[in-house]
């Protein structure tokens, strides 16, 4: 064996196993970075509750925001975390069309989310006159929903990385743990809209 | 020959069984969203209103925790890490009370105009 091929070979040995993930230590890195990420979105989602509840002219915000645009992009990121565990259930039995097939829809239920997101905005700002700066209304809306979008984003440019390497066959149904990984940070971004769905656009 | 049959019978069975609750769960997700939508046509006072929805809202969160992130499968020890930040966010609304406090006795005992001066001392 070649030293290039043995240092490969060590590379995909970990040098223990984690005793909460035994599959590797990245499942357990991403629970504890998703964790610290919640509190977040925890600490603005709590700020939004703060101010709101010490603003009476707060305006109901489904008199300002389109309802039904927004509950089809909630029924979007429901799908594509469907998709996602239907492309980590393929690859876990070894069926790499099903995961490159799955890990695109995901890919385009994400850009779909981030398109409507860009209209909404558009529609907001430009033809509504809402801002950040306008009042705390469109301070805590925006900053909340961006936060969100930056996720999204990054989730679509992480999950195109994995297809990109779901395309070059680096997983395989005893190799997947990336994939868990990814699918963790994807269902973690869908559960955290279904929070700010509620808490900014329902109540 | 049975015992490789029964095998190879168990891990497709418990594919299927796996597809089926992914399956369940979307629709669970789906229609508890469509009763969300609802909800807030309801004629009820908005107290009423915003415990239904968190209620629903939690619902749905938890599904996805449970089945899409597999915490249902995982170790306890998991589950409880996923659930530190909601206790550190309870706690900070707690902490956050008093200054909601603040708001209301600003808002309720004093007029706009003398609220606004004494948010704002130094204009």
């Amino acid at each position: 064996m070649s030293s290039v091929a043995v240092a490969e070979h060590h590379l995909e040995i970990e040098p223990a196993e984690s005793p909460l993930t035994p599959e590797s230590w990245g499942k357990l890195g991403m629970w504890v970075f998703l964790a610290a990420d919640a509190m977040s979105f925890g600490g603005l989602l709590a700020a939004y509750g703060a101010l709101r509840y010490g603003d009476p002219t707060w305006p109901r915000p489904s008199s300002i925001l389109g309802i039904q645009l927004t509950a089809l992009m909630t029924f979007l990121l429901v799908c594509s975390s469907v998709t996602m565990v239907e492309a980590l259930a393929g690859i876990r039995h070894g069926n790499q069309g099903k995961l490159r097939r799955f890990l695109f829809l995901t890919i385009l239920g994400g850009v779909i989310f981030l398109t409507l997101q860009a209209f909404e905005w558009n529609k907001l700002i430009f033809h509504e006159g809402q801002s950040i700066r306008k009042n705390l209304f469109g301070a805590t809306f925006f900053i909340l929903t961006g936060f969100h979008g930056m996720h999204v984003f990054s989730g679509v440019v992480y999950l195109s990385v994995i297809l990109t390497r779901g395309l070059l066959g680096k997983y395989s149904a005893e190799r997947n743990s990336e994939v868990e990984i990814a699918a963790l940070y994807w269902h973690f971004v869908d559960l955290i809209w279904i929070l700010v769905f509620t808490f900014v656009y329902l109540l | 020959m049975a015992a490789q049959s029964v095998a190879s019978a168990h891990p497709s069975e418990q594919t299927a069984q796996e597809e089926r609750r992914y399956l369940q769960v979307f629709l669970w997700l789906a229609v508890l969203t469509a009763v969300e939508i609802g909800v807030i046509y309801l004629p009820l006072p908005h107290v009423e209103i915003a415990v239904m929805l968190i209620v629903l809202a939690a619902t749905k969160a938890s599904l996805v925790g449970l089945f899409y992130m597999h915490l249902a499968y995982e170790k306890r020890t998991l589950t409880y890490i996923a659930l530190t930040p909601l206790v550190l966010c309870v706690f900070l609304l707690f902490m956050l009370t008093p200054d909601l406090g603040a708001f209301t006795r600003l808002l309720t005992h004093q007029t706009p105009q003398a609220g606004s001066g004494e948010a704002h001392p130094s204009e």
